[in-house]
């Protein structure tokens, strides 16, 4: 908070407590989310082997575009550690590059995902249709919304970089939040894939 | 174009409604009509609405805890007039269509809304105080969060006058909350306002650990935070762990009935005992989250009355912690009757009992502290004595329906409510209401009046035996609860002895109503001026400001050095003001009023979701994000003020300080 | 009910008299009528003795320290800074220590002992009575496999036989309650719960649904008329008497919601009725009881499943 130099010296010993406590507490945030996908993950453990007649992962799910999906989100994560590097080498113009790569990686990941949703409820694998399809849906698509909050949040991160030349504090905090996020998200992805997708097609 | 909106849903035929709905808009006419007049919109905007002052905050918390408090007793007292006269073929005067969705909403807004917003009103007002911080630490979300509850809060009220409200009992068990059993907006509405609430929770559960762990004042380890502020943080950490839990189970039941998802429901596979483990996992954290700030009043509260050091502060700590852990792993507590077998039933049997063991310490520390102590009775000590003993027989009620075996003929009848009441009116409201009065003239520079507090304590107290022992009664004679009528002979009597106790207890809340109003007409009076900022010669920081303290807290951060900071400079003649400076100006956030306009698009989204207006809903949702990218696109969000004005205010002070010594 | 002023006066004497009341006729759960009402009650009154050994002096020397301590009191010892006492933390560990283990023990063995799916024995091994239960909206069928007949909303049973319940629920969750002969357990759609009770003196008890469960939840209430097995015999012969049978259509019609139910009896039953409401919740498939593997349940109501 304090980036005002003569103010911080003029405060002498009462700030130094007052390091921005925003990384932090965004990072105690995700962890309470991380309750939240947990909780989810547990639901689809109780409710994965009731299909009410209806089909099985094994029928469902198709390994060619999990692989694409994953990938995708994968990369974007370091393309995302590429754009932190230049963040603190303060160059705001490959900042942009490199949320703009990420955007892109993210929003195909998405699309990917989408394409894979509209094919199983054109099948009649919706999630109206059992149990498990209701968690599994209802997981993976936490997990979706939470890569399309991330998106807008790239977006806006983006538009409110464009046009400065350097990278105060407080937007040094929101790229590394969004970056705590993102990675976030890659880890969530990655037990979707394994306990989700993997272990249904077992 | 409205949804399932349309003029039946005006509840016209319901005499009680219209009349509620009557009184209610005169008295909101006459409240918006003499703001009006007196033209104090502006001040009530800039001062309050949109304030991210903690203290601020915690009055706004702490008025809409009062307002719950009106709202869900007088469902209460509608349900004991109603079983006072339901008996023997007199179907009463709430049919139960009426009186389902009273009790459902009493449970919902008195624990959500009445204890949530106390509470949280409490950590707001002494919590930045009491570690010697200037705010917490993210104050528009504190604001945010505010707005969040408020607007749980308004939905829940807004079914009583535009459709129906849950029928489903506080906690909404499918399959009865399913689409299939309630089809109506009744659930919708329960489960968009506990949504919209409980992110409100959440965020303050986030600011309130991160507020203890990063900004304590120098040198105030864990082990020298004050016990409140303890209670405080573990609270804080149950609210993060438990309240993610909630969000999902509603969101799951929201999904079964908005999306016709089978999560819970009977058929496609769903799994009712899902939901039960799922909302008592959140819900039984939840009661702990409640009780342990109350525990933390009185840690505050039976010291600075009995002259005394709080006995065995470790202990008390270390008990603190321990009931946070245990208070996880005892939830299938509350469905004995499941059927889940004779190892899982004594395995969370016993792990209930063993919270005892750290409750029971807790209630020993503070008997040992008024043991050889100078007690004063103050109406807050009042309250303090009445919980102890309350208390004490509310846990080994508990204790009772902890055995399983004991809890298959005591489950779910009105001994099971009698316990509860027993601890959540004898532990958390005794303890919230002793809060308020203790930190009253912190708040206000003011202090409440003792006459009618002593009077509230006493009618509230002797009221809850009337009310609640019979329930204990009635429970041994089979009695279920959620009943509308009744004709066994037998469970007569004693509803009527809890119908006397549940009118004493609306004398006590006439008294606590009356003590707020003598109390502010007389606050001028030199008796009631708190001059000092420490009217009770207490201990912890919180004491060391002024009354109200100033909007910075404190102008030079104390520097800590053991537990008692306060009282112990007290006793050694160091100010811990540090009055005469030098002083440095102070970094201060700047109110905001994104956390209103959050509120407010939150409020059409959960309306329209309700009534399935999607393009409201839309609207709102989009509001809400606009709302939150313009506030961080927002760069003048702080400010400082002077070191010469800080000079000022601190200056005037001490001169209070030394006019008030030298008489 | 002859001496109701006394009663009253016993009542008013409080919840400290409660226990020396376990004999008033009128506590349902302290006047059991059936060996595990009998257990549960002395298991109420051991656990609550116990944590009153701990609980009473608590609250006595709380008033006691609270009154002699007054600020007025000045002849009272003041240790102004006093906070620690290894002795007496110790102790105040160890006095809830050593009841909680008590009171764990106990519940370690209840738990077991007083299982509901445990069965019952009896000293003649009398042959337990099976009676299947399903919970509607808002009645009680009550279906007697062996007699094959069924009630709504009385239940019939011998005295001094082993009731062995099956419960299960065709609506939303209830639960089974008869106060005066013990244990209650849930009533769940697509699953069977299991409660084993036995009555040990005739008699007419309430039996309650003690789970919320919707509009007509407070008139969902049965008698239970516990009587001699040859009265029980001459009941079934009554309840055949009935014009009245449950088949696939008449159970239907049962099913619908209704509030306040009248007594019925039906002479005939349709033999696995109990199984397919339970089967067709789970695709047709039962546990079968004795192997503890999925079958398939034949269902004329399978088309009735699931939506609506």
């Amino acid at each position: 908070m304090a980036h005002d130099t003569t103010l911080t010296d003029a405060h002498g010993h009462d700030d130094h407590h007052h390091e921005s406590p925003v990384v932090f507490g965004f990072w105690v945030y995700l962890m309470t989310d991380c309750i939240i996908f947990g909780t989810l993950f547990a639901v689809f453990a109780v409710l994965h082997d009731q299909f009410a007649g209806g089909p099985t992962g094994k029928e469902l799910f198709e390994i060619g575009g999990l692989a694409a999906e994953t990938a995708l989100l994968l990369v974007s994560s370091i393309t995302y550690g590429f754009g932190m590097i230049a963040a603190h080498k303060q160059e705001v113009n490959k900042v942009i590059m490199w949320l703009g790569v990420t955007f892109l990686l993210g929003a195909g990941f998405l699309g990917l995902e989408i394409n894979e949703f509209r094919h199983l409820i054109a099948d009649g694998a919706g999630p109206d249709r059992s149990a498990f399809l209701s968690a599994f849906f209802t997981l993976v698509s936490t997990h979706g919304l939470h890569v399309s909050f991330g998106l807008l949040w790239i977006v806006t991160l983006m538009v409110q970089l464009s046009g400065t030349t350097e990278i105060p504090e407080r937007m040094m905090n929101k790229l590394t939040c969004l970056s705590l996020f993102w990675h976030f998200l890659d880890i969530v992805w990655i037990c979707v894939f394994t306990f989700v997708y993997l272990a249904s097609m077992m | 174009m409205l949804g399932r909106l349309s003029l039946e849903a005006l509840p016209l035929d319901v005499p009680i409604l219209v009349g509620t709905f009557i009184g209610v808009a005169i008295v909101g006419i006459a409240v918006l009509g003499l703001i009006t007049y007196y033209g104090k919109w502006g001040y009530l905007w800039k001062e309050w609405l949109i304030s991210v002052d903690h203290k601020r905050l915690a009055v706004m918390y702490v008025v809409l805890a009062l307002v719950a408090l009106f709202r869900g007793f007088a469902d209460a007292i509608m349900m004991r007039t109603q079983l006072a006269l339901a008996y023997n073929g007199n179907p009463g005067y709430l049919p139960p269509h009426h009186y389902d969705q009273i009790f459902s909403a009493h449970g919902t807004i008195m624990i959500f809304f009445l204890a949530m917003a106390f509470m949280t009103g409490l950590f707001n007002l002494v919590v930045p105080l009491q570690i010697g911080a200037r705010d917490v630490a993210f104050p528009f979300l504190n604001n945010f969060s505010f707005w969040m509850t408020a607007v749980g809060f308004i939905l829940v009220n807004v079914s009583l006058f535009i459709g129906e409200f849950s029928q489903c009992g506080w906690l909404a068990y499918p399959p009865l909350s399913e689409a299939q059993f309630s089809p109506g907006v009744g659930v919708d509405y329960y489960l968009v306002a506990l949504q919209i609430a409980g992110v409100g929770t959440l965020l303050t559960g986030v600011n309130f650990f991160v507020t203890i762990i990063k900004m304590r004042a120098p040198g105030m380890g864990l082990m020298k935070m004050p016990v409140f502020t303890w209670t405080a943080l573990c609270a804080s950490i149950l609210i993060m762990v438990a309240f993610p839990v909630l969000t999902v189970a509603l969101a799951l039941l929201g999904l079964d009935r908005y999306l016709g998802m089978h999560f819970f429901t009977n058929d496609g596979g769903g799994n009712q005992m899902l939901y039960l483990s799922l909302i008592w996992s959140w819900g039984h954290p939840e009661v702990y989250i409640l009780i342990l700030p109350a525990f933390g009043v009185f840690s505050e509260v039976v010291p600075a009355f009995s002259r005394k050091p709080l006995f065995g502060y470790t202990a008390m700590v270390y008990a603190t912690c321990a009931i946070l852990v245990l208070s996880l792993v005892v939830w299938v507590h509350h469905f004995f009757t499941m059927g889940a077998g004779p190892d899982v039933n004594a395995f969370f049997g016993i792990m209930t009992m063993i919270i005892s063991i750290p409750t029971g310490v807790k209630l020993f520390n503070w008997m040992l502290t008024i043991y050889k102590g100078r007690v004063e009775y103050h109406s807050t000590m009042y309250w303090a004595i009445g919980f102890m003993i309350t208390f004490t027989i509310g846990g080994m009620t508990g204790v009772m329906m902890a055995i399983p075996a004991a809890d298959f003929v005591l489950h779910n009848s009105l001994f099971l409510i009698a316990h509860f009441h027993n601890v959540i009116i004898g532990g958390v409201y005794f303890g919230y209401v002793c809060g308020m009065n203790f930190w009253f003239p912190k708040a206000f520079g003011f202090k409440l009046n003792e006459t009618w507090g002593k009077a509230a304590f006493w009618f509230w107290c002797i009221g809850f035996y009337f009310a609640f022992t019979p329930l204990y009664v009635l429970g041994f004679e089979g009695m279920t609860r959620r009943m509308n009528h009744y004709s066994n002979p037998d469970w007569y009597p004693w509803l009527l002895v809890a119908e006397v106790g549940a009118v004493m207890i609306l004398l006590g809340i006439v008294c606590q109503l009356t003590q707020l109003y003598v109390s502010i007409r007389d606050r001028n009076l030199p008796q009631n001026v708190d001059v000092t900022g420490d009217p009770w010669d207490a201990r912890a920081l919180e004491w060391s400001t002024s009354s109200p303290p100033p909007v910075y807290n404190f102008a030079i951060i104390p520097h800590v050095h053991e537990l008692d900071a306060f009282y112990h400079n007290k006793e050694n003649g160091i100010d811990t003001r540090s009055a005469g400076g030098p002083y440095a100006p102070v970094h201060m956030p700047k109110n905001t009023s994104a956390g209103i306009f959050c509120g407010l698009f939150s409020l059409i989204l959960g309306f329209a979701l309700v009534w399935h207006i999607w393009w409201a809903a839309a609207l709102g949702l989009v509001g809400l994000i606009a709302t939150v990218i313009a506030r961080s696109a927002d760069k003048d969000i702080d400010y400082y003020i002077p070191a010469e004005e800080v000079a000022r205010i601190e200056n005037e002070h001490s001169r209070k300080l030394m006019a008030q010594a030298a008489e | 009910m002859k001496n109701r002023k006394m009663a009253w006066a016993g009542r008013s004497a409080g919840l400290a008299s409660l226990l020396w009341l376990g004999g008033c006729s009128s506590l349902d759960v302290l006047d059991p009528k059936g060996p595990v009402g009998d257990q549960l009650k002395s298991l109420i009154v051991e656990s609550t003795v116990a944590m009153l050994i701990v609980v009473i002096p608590t609250i006595i020397l709380t008033c006691v320290f609270a009154w002699h301590y007054r600020a007025s009191n000045t002849k009272a010892e003041y240790l102004k800074d006093w906070d620690h006492s290894s002795k007496l933390e110790a102790l105040m560990w160890a006095v809830p220590i050593v009841i909680i283990l008590f009171l764990g023990v106990i519940t370690y063995q209840t738990s077991h002992s007083l299982d509901p799916y445990r069965p019952l024995e009896t000293s003649q091994n009398t042959k337990p009575l099976r009676v299947e239960v399903v919970a509607l909206d808002w009645k009680w069928l009550f279906i007697y496999p062996e007699q094959g007949v069924a009630t709504v909303n009385q239940l019939a049973v011998p005295v001094n036989t082993p009731i062995d319940f099956r419960i299960t629920s065709d609506s939303v969750m209830n639960a089974f309650f008869i106060p005066r002969l013990g244990s209650m357990i849930y009533a769940m759609a697509g699953m069977q719960t299991q409660l084993h009770l036995m009555a040990s003196e005739p008699g007419d008890y309430l039996g309650e649904s003690a789970n919320y469960s919707g509009r007509g939840f407070s008139d969902m209430h049965f008698r239970t008329l516990a009587m001699p097995a040859d009265q029980f015999q001459e009941w079934v012969e009554k309840v055949r008497a009935s014009s009245d049978t449950l088949d696939d259509s008449s159970y239907v019609r049962l099913a619908q919601p209704s509030e306040a139910n009248p007594v019925a009896y039906y002479a005939h039953v349709t033999p696995d009725l109990f199984d397919q409401i339970v089967a067709k919740y789970n695709n047709g498939m039962i546990m079968d009881k004795t192997t503890g593997k999925m079958i398939h349940v034949q269902s004329a109501m399978s088309d009735m499943n699931t939506k609506e």
